[in-house]
């Protein structure tokens, strides 16, 4: 049964976009929860709703004015906070709030909610076509690759500011590039889960896998098995059950969550 | 030869005079204690030294370059923080932790040395977060040493350590300076000072002694001087407290 349903060229483009959108989640992800800025992608995902809203009301494609909106609300917010000294939630409160509004007044003028909204709202990762194929994985790839190549300055400056600092890493720098990354992985997500539920797919493989990582490279490696096993089964099951698919893809995180912390109270599971 | 070369130098915070007229110099192979009451402004020092301040009156040069004309004399020094902050479930592993201090990436060899330098070899493998405060502290040292570092610099490097860890932390710095690294080392512990170093700066805001150990720690008056002002410290947070 699972051949057939995975003979459909639609599935295959879930999956493929969904396995990528997994795998970078739970790369940028890490960065974001380990610098305790795990609530910074949803503040990201709200301030894309403003965008996808002034896409939709000009006619433009969603997506772009949502990166547009997201990347340069989120650079904003971040020259305030540092500014300022504003506390890190106080600003993603701010990040938040200020794209809701905003995209509620944008889709009030253009004369209220409509199917497009709902689907990047909750996402709808069975009707992405060949083209967003396409652009998820190339910048899937161009994201992990740009990781990879700074991923010693981003990992010291994530563990320990000063000391990377001092040892001549241009943390400030380091710091945008990261909330730019993670800007455009939350809107390239969005058609996965939704803007809704985005912030999960960030933190809750990353927090499983924290839980029994002891090298940073394994947890990574832990996070995106989680990350792409929740995806692709929720994908399958969403299908079978005729369910929504974000909500399945996150719950089933969820669940492996709830499975391990339990596996780990009775000692099946100690830190790998 | 002198190393660093710091002259003049003023620093005001919140418009209150943190440190005032500091002239000193740190020849290559020095092991220079700065010893100095709490609020003395040793970690503003080294906040100017290292370049995280950059609002001071004065030069600070490291080897015979302004440090605000070029960044490059960070590549030679190996900081060591007081009670370094990171989080303690951060999932690094040591020998990740010592890898961030290369300056080739996959230098495992060299991993292994430093390691051994500060004999915590065998803890390569475990979770930083699992060690003592002591072992934490050996793991910075390490990973300090891992560039090749012509200067060591450390900030109360044994504060909240225990004693045993504290001893085996003093054998590992007189190993380093042996081994012709040049250490300049900020410490409430005179006798340690006493014991290690063989140049002493003595700071309360401005530097009331800056020369060979032997002259300062055989020095009746300077002593007096440096136990007045430790004092007036405790009176002034014993009033605070009250």
């Amino acid at each position: 049964m699972i051949f057939e349903i995975l003979a459909y060229s639609f599935i295959q483009r879930a999956i493929i976009s969904g396995i990528a959108i997994s795998l970078l989640c739970s790369v940028v992800g890490m960065f974001l929860v380990l610098r305790r800025y795990s609530l910074f992608g949803d503040a990201i995902a709200h301030s894309s709703f403003g965008g996808i809203a002034m896409g939709l009301l000009l006619g433009i494609y969603p997506i772009w004015t949502a990166y547009l909106i997201s990347l340069s609300s989120a650079i904003i917010i971040t020259k305030i906070k540092k500014k300022f000294d504003i506390s890190g939630e106080s600003s993603v409160a701010i990040l938040l709030s200020s794209g809701i509004s905003i995209g509620l007044i944008l889709i009030s003028i253009s004369g209220g909610f409509t199917i497009d909204i709902f689907s990047f709202l909750f996402g709808s990762i069975l009707l992405v076509n060949i083209e967003d194929t396409i652009v998820i994985i190339a910048l899937t790839i161009s994201i992990l690759i740009i990781i990879s190549l700074l991923y010693r300055q981003i990992l010291y400056s994530t563990f320990n500011e000063e000391q990377a600092q001092i040892s001549g890493v241009r943390v400030e720098q380091i710091n945008y590039l990261l909330i730019s990354i993670a800007g455009i992985t939350v809107v390239t997500s969005i058609q996965l889960v939704g803007i809704l539920l985005i912030s999960s797919l960030l933190v809750i493989p990353n927090i499983t896998a924290i839980l029994y990582g002891k090298s940073f490279k394994k947890t990574i490696m832990l996070s995106m098995t989680i990350s792409v096993c929740s995806v692709v089964i929720g994908i399958l099951l969403s299908y079978l059950l005729d369910i929504t698919s974000s909500g399945t893809i996150v719950l089933i995180s969820i669940l492996i969550f709830v499975a391990t912390i339990c596996m780990k109270y009775v000692g099946i599971i100690n830190r790998s | 030869m002198k190393i660093v070369e710091i002259k003049k130098l003023n620093v005001k915070y919140n418009k209150s005079i943190t440190l005032e007229n500091i002239n000193f110099d740190v020849e290559q192979n020095d092991f220079l204690g700065i010893i100095g009451p709490n609020g003395a402004g040793k970690t503003t020092l080294f906040s100017c030294m290292l370049g995280m301040i950059n609002q001071y009156c004065g030069t600070i040069k490291f080897f015979n370059e302004d440090i605000r004309k070029s960044q490059e004399y960070l590549k030679h020094i190996g900081y060591v923080q007081q009670k370094p902050q990171f989080d303690k479930n951060f999932p690094i592993t040591v020998h990740e932790v010592i890898k961030m201090g290369l300056r080739k990436n996959h230098d495992d060899n060299r991993i292994n040395e430093v390691l051994q330098q500060v004999w915590i070899h065998e803890l390569a493998h475990k979770r930083i977060g699992e060690l003592s405060a002591g072992q934490q502290q050996r793991v910075f040292i390490a990973k300090a040493l891992a560039g090749r570092p012509k200067i060591l610099i450390l900030d109360e490097p044994v504060t909240g350590i225990d004693k045993h860890s504290t001893e085996l932390f003093y054998d590992i710095l007189t190993k380093l300076h042996q081994n012709k690294i040049t250490i300049i080392w900020s410490s409430h512990d005179l006798n340690a000072v006493h014991m290690l170093a063989n140049k002493v700066a003595c700071l309360n805001r401005t530097l009331f002694f800056h020369g060979v150990s032997n002259d300062f720690f055989n020095n009746d008056n300077l002593l007096k001087k440096y136990s007045e002002s430790s004092m007036q410290e405790h009176i002034q947070n014993h009033q605070n407290d009250l």
